[in-house]
């Protein structure tokens, strides 16, 4: 390393020779911190390399969460889509399986999501919109028919309905003879981000949290393969807060969860190995990345310092990564597949175990099959046709990445500093402080497109006056409200009404005790009991969620 | 704005199961910024609580957020239920995920105006400029 002194000294000597520039144009972060001309030695000078940095799958996992990284198993191309009916969406998973993918990823209409039956008139327009519909576990059966479960792994989109959708996983296991422990999968099961960035939340904040608990100590125990919750950051920041809230929100929401799971005995080391997360990945190339890298130093102190993990499994912030929407146009859309090229890169760059691309016609409807392709041929040609990822951490060392990875660490622990003195996370989201400033943070971010301050291409910079987009865009499928509507008055025809009323009893009883909710759900799952009657039950003894004032 | 007259007032509202507000939000906090009274229903109403709120709160625009895809048949619900009311005189608007080939749709049904993603400020506040015959004050 070359003695700080001559490297102070040769920095001296270049500010002067920048000093006779006569216009250096001024250079911040995201988050609004000023950036020197160019970063060097001196500027990490206080940087230990194994205590800080390290090596790849080792405390504290700055360059990667394994050792090999994607020397030993690429990331995993995982994009999100729905489908309208159990029947199209199983076989579409038969297609993707004969492509030799071997993880599924479900995503379900709204009404699943929310806890609603696709009879309700509430909710007519959205059945098998923007995924599969799933009423009760006749529509599970259909989804997987034909499909081994133990052979697979499948990550399901669904948060305040999760235990049911779980159940319903689980019992169609037991239908196929596979048991449990051979079952794995990933649930989003975030509740807490529900209530601030994505709106799909049912029952209040502390019965919520009882629930996602739940599903935590019933599967550490008996489901040990299923990853428990995806704990996110990125729905906030596409709702508009900035990078760095992005990750102070991640890890206080993944702290309560801890807390939640701690509180009820379950030794640390037997739960955390199975909490994963879901970040964003936007355009700036060097901050993004030290985001990555700061959150997964972060994370892994916060697992060993404050809950006293051994297990160094425990500490991995093993990360899902979808390219953010929020920043691309409706102007000029072919342009988002630079866009999307970019935020994926960041993300390979970065690290992450699975990447979702973010399609071009974002703007306008979900994903057509073409834009689709495009997005995965992205990951596809990064992956293939470069070295991005031919060796763990590539941007490693790179003083500018390194000054940034430490800032970026301080200024979340100053802020989650700051939200804890204040009473916490929980106390925060129970006033809408955190969803207030979420907004305002949006409104902001508006602002400055709408002055030009921050350039968008095609929208307030460079813009060519082009006609509005007139591409092919999705084409919802027909027929699926039909279809939901006679399966789902079958299911209630043929089924044991008065074994289902004692099931949601049952559902009730344990409800209103402290009992594990898992059992009942499965046990009134197995007797196709629906979704909605499921969440009603709840819903009785729970209450609903009244939303803070804006 | 003159001196004795009546703040413009807004029911700004998501309607369906749409969880996504970010929109809904930046543009309440526009108008309030330009002096006008937003009130704002909060996720998941339905037609009917919205024709509730708006009579109730006695407001000059109906403002719609849609992102999920829903906009026509709930923009035709809505306007049915509100000609069922005598209430057709309420102008509707609409923003959101809205693509190009819905927007004439929308206006031919009697939707007053529809902002589709990153319509600019200016656009927004020049519909309540024209309609309302005042000048906003700049955010």
């Amino acid at each position: 390393m070359e003695p700080m002194k001559e490297v102070a000294a040769a920095r001296n000597r270049w500010k002067e020779e920048l000093g006779r520039n006569k216009t250096v144009s001024r250079a911040a972060t995201s988050w609004g911190h000023e950036l020197d001309v160019v970063y060097g030695p001196d500027d990490l000078d206080h940087i230990d390399y194994v205590r800080d940095i390290g090596f790849p799958g080792m405390f504290p996992f700055t360059r990667g969460v394994h050792p090999s990284m994607y020397r030993g198993r690429l990331w995993t191309m995982r994009q999100y889509a729905g489908f309208g009916t159990p029947e199209e969406t199983n076989s579409h998973f038969k297609y993707l399986l004969e492509q030799g993918q071997m993880g599924l990823s479900v995503a379900f209409d709204l009404p699943t999501q929310i806890g609603y039956d696709s009879d309700d008139p509430l909710v007519e327009d959205e059945v098998g919109r923007v995924g599969v519909a799933v009423d009760s576990l006749r529509d599970m059966e259909l989804i997987f028919e034909g499909i081994p479960l133990g052979a697979i792994t499948t990550s399901f989109t669904i948060n305040p309905t999760a235990a049911i959708i779980l159940a319903m996983y689980l019992a169609v296991g037991e239908k196929q003879g596979v048991s449990p422990e051979r079952i794995g999968g990933t649930l989003q099961n975030d509740i807490l981000k529900e209530y601030m960035a994505r709106g799909t939340q049912i029952f209040p904040l502390r019965p919520s949290l009882r629930l996602t608990g739940d599903i935590v100590e019933y599967c550490t125990g008996l489901v040990p393969r299923m990853n428990t919750i995806s704990i996110c950051g990125y729905h906030m920041r596409e709702a508009g807060c900035g990078l760095v809230n992005e990750v102070v929100y991640c890890l206080l929401d993944a702290m309560v969860y801890v807390e939640e799971a701690l509180k009820r005995g379950i030794p640390i080391d037997r739960f955390a190995p199975r909490l994963s997360f879901l970040l964003g990945c936007g355009m700036n190339l060097f901050e993004e990345v030290a985001k990555f890298r700061a959150t997964r130093r972060l994370w892994s102190k916060i697992l060993k310092e404050r809950f006293g993990a051994k297990n160094s499994q425990s500490m991995k912030f093993r990360v899902f990564s979808g390219s953010l929407g929020s920043v691309f146009a409706a102007q000029e859309p072919l342009n988002n597949i630079v866009r999307g090229t970019l935020e994926t890169l960041v993300a390979v760059m970065a690290g992450c175990q699975s990447i979702h691309t973010t399609s071009f016609d974002e703007a306008y409807d979900l994903p057509t099959e073409q834009s689709v392709q495009i997005a995965l041929r992205t990951q596809q040609i990064i992956a293939y046709e470069t070295d991005a990822a031919s060796v763990a951490d590539p941007m490693g060392g790179s003083y500018f990445l390194e000054y940034l990875t430490g800032k970026i660490e301080k200024e979340v622990e100053r802020e989650m500093a700051r939200i804890e003195e204040k009473g916490g996370l929980l106390k925060a989201l129970e006033e809408g402080a955190i969803q207030r400033d979420i907004a305002r943070q949006a409104f902001e971010a508006e602002q400055k497109i709408q002055s030009g301050e921050k350039v968008l291409v095609g929208v307030n910079r460079f813009v060519s006056g082009q006609k509005p987009y007139e591409g092919v865009l999705h084409q919802a499928g027909g027929g699926v409200l039909e279809k939901q509507l006679t399966r789902l008055k079958q299911v209630k025809a043929q089924r044991n009404n008065d074994r289902v009323r004692r099931a949601l009893e049952a559902v009730r009883t344990a409800a209103c005790q402290e009992t594990n909710l898992m059992a009942p759900i499965l046990s009134a799952v197995r007797e196709y009991a629906t979704v909605g009657e499921i969440c009603a039950t709840l819903k009785g003894v729970f209450g609903q969620y009244r939303e803070v004032g804006f | 704005m003159e001196a004795g007259k009546r703040k413009i007032r807004v029911l700004l509202a998501k309607p369906g199961l749409d969880g996504h507000d970010r929109g809904a939000k930046v543009v309440g906090m526009l108008l309030r910024n330009a002096g006008m009274e937003v009130v704002y229903t909060g996720l998941r109403q339905s037609i009917d609580q919205i024709v509730t709120a708006a009579v109730q709160e006695d407001v000059d625009v109906i403002a719609l957020s849609i992102l999920s895809g829903v906009h026509i048949s709930l923009c035709r619900k809505l306007l049915t239920k509100l000609e069922e009311n005598r209430m057709r005189e309420l102008p509707v608007i609409v923003g959101g995920v809205i693509p190009p080939k819905d927007i004439e749709a929308l206006k031919a049904m009697g939707v007053a105006e529809v902002f589709p993603v990153h319509s600019t400020f200016d656009q927004i506040l020049g519909f309540f400029k024209e309609r309302f015959d005042t000048v906003p004050a700049t955010p």
